[in-house]
């Protein structure tokens, strides 16, 4: 879990160009880390590269948070 | 040369306008992957003339109007070529009738190839240049969706569908560095135009200013223009390579 959240974390650091500090569980992609639509498309896809899975688009229209994407690839795994 | 080291993908690349632009493309440096979707023999002729470039080429048989053969093609071009920056969608098939006589089938082919297909393979190739931060997408439209014809309802919403359709993915892909323009040819001698009969075409001649038919080179020029760093602060664009004929 903890090593999931890390390496999501630093996908979300690079791609956002926000602070680690700010990168909770809770933390909402768009309202609190300053994604707009395309960004998380493409964070989606970053995170597919980075845990070598597919991730199918009703799938990623769900994944608003930072948990939500850490729980979604625990679950996979 | 203006396309040094660049990797195109041409569907429809096997006659007409998508055959110049293929070796258009190659002429000036880029390595050209060839889609087809029935006429092998002659998709191997255009790749062979690439090669006595000094390019590389490769064929695809893919049907564009299909997601499962869209995505196969752009996937064996990415891992032949190892990246992909240009992607004209030139594919297009006519199934002309008036609209009293046309046929649901008739509707339903031309939407699916000429407007579903640039839908599929913009779609497919748009994750590999997002994540090159760069990329560009050429729509081959037509005078006529501008235009309308009588004659060409399906043909028409098809080719109209795809200017709306090209200024959409443009907002759209703008801030990953991606330009998406659209080409409206007018009356080019291929295949397609030759099916017309003399009375269309005499008909055709007079709307022209520059009172001739354009060749399938005249559209590869300005496709080459689009895919090159020369149009580097346009998006969204359709540009009327028409003799005039719609102003």
């Amino acid at each position: 879990m903890a090593e999931v959240l890390e390496r999501v974390t630093k996908i979300i650091v690079d791609r956002l160009g926000v602070d680690e500090a700010q990168v909770s569980l809770e933390a909402s992609f768009k309202d609190d880390l300053g994604a707009d639509s395309l960004d998380v498309v493409e964070l989606v896809m970053e995170l597919e590269d980075e845990f070598d899975m597919e991730i199918s688009d009703d799938d990623a229209e769900k994944i608003a948070t930072v948990g939500d994407a850490v729980n979604y690839i625990n679950s996979k795994k | 040369m203006k396309l040094e080291g660049k990797v195109a993908l041409v569907t429809g690349a096997s006659r007409g306008i998508g055959r110049e632009i293929a070796l258009e493309l190659a002429r000036e440096g880029a390595n050209v992957a060839i889609n087809y979707s029935g006429s092998e023999a002659k998709a191997l002729e255009v790749a062979a003339e690439i090669r006595t470039m000094g390019r590389e080429a490769i064929t695809i048989q893919a049907d564009v109007s299909s997601s499962e053969s869209v995505d196969s093609m752009v996937k064996q071009t990415i891992e032949a070529f190892g990246k992909l920056d240009i992607l004209v969608n030139n594919a297009g098939i006519t199934k002309d009738n008036l609209l009293m006589r046309m046929k649901e089938a008739d509707w339903d082919d031309v939407i699916n190839i000429n407007l579903k297909g640039v839908f599929l393979c913009t779609k497919a190739v748009t994750r590999q240049m997002m994540k090159q931060r760069s990329g560009r997408i050429i729509n081959i439209s037509s005078i006529v969706g501008v235009s309308g014809n009588a004659g060409q309802a399906n043909y028409v919403a098809a080719k109209s569908g795809v200017i709306g359709l090209t200024k959409t993915t443009a907002k759209e892909l703008a801030t990953r560095g991606i330009t998406v323009n659209a080409v409206a040819p007018g009356f080019i001698t291929t295949d397609m135009t030759d099916k017309l009969n003399d009375e269309t075409k005499n008909e055709m001649l007079k709307q022209i200013p520059l009172a001739r038919l354009g060749e399938p080179t005249d559209i590869a020029k300005t496709v080459l223009f689009l895919a090159s760093d020369d149009s580097r602060y346009m998006t969204g664009q359709t540009l009327h390579v028409d003799g005039g004929m719609v102003m």
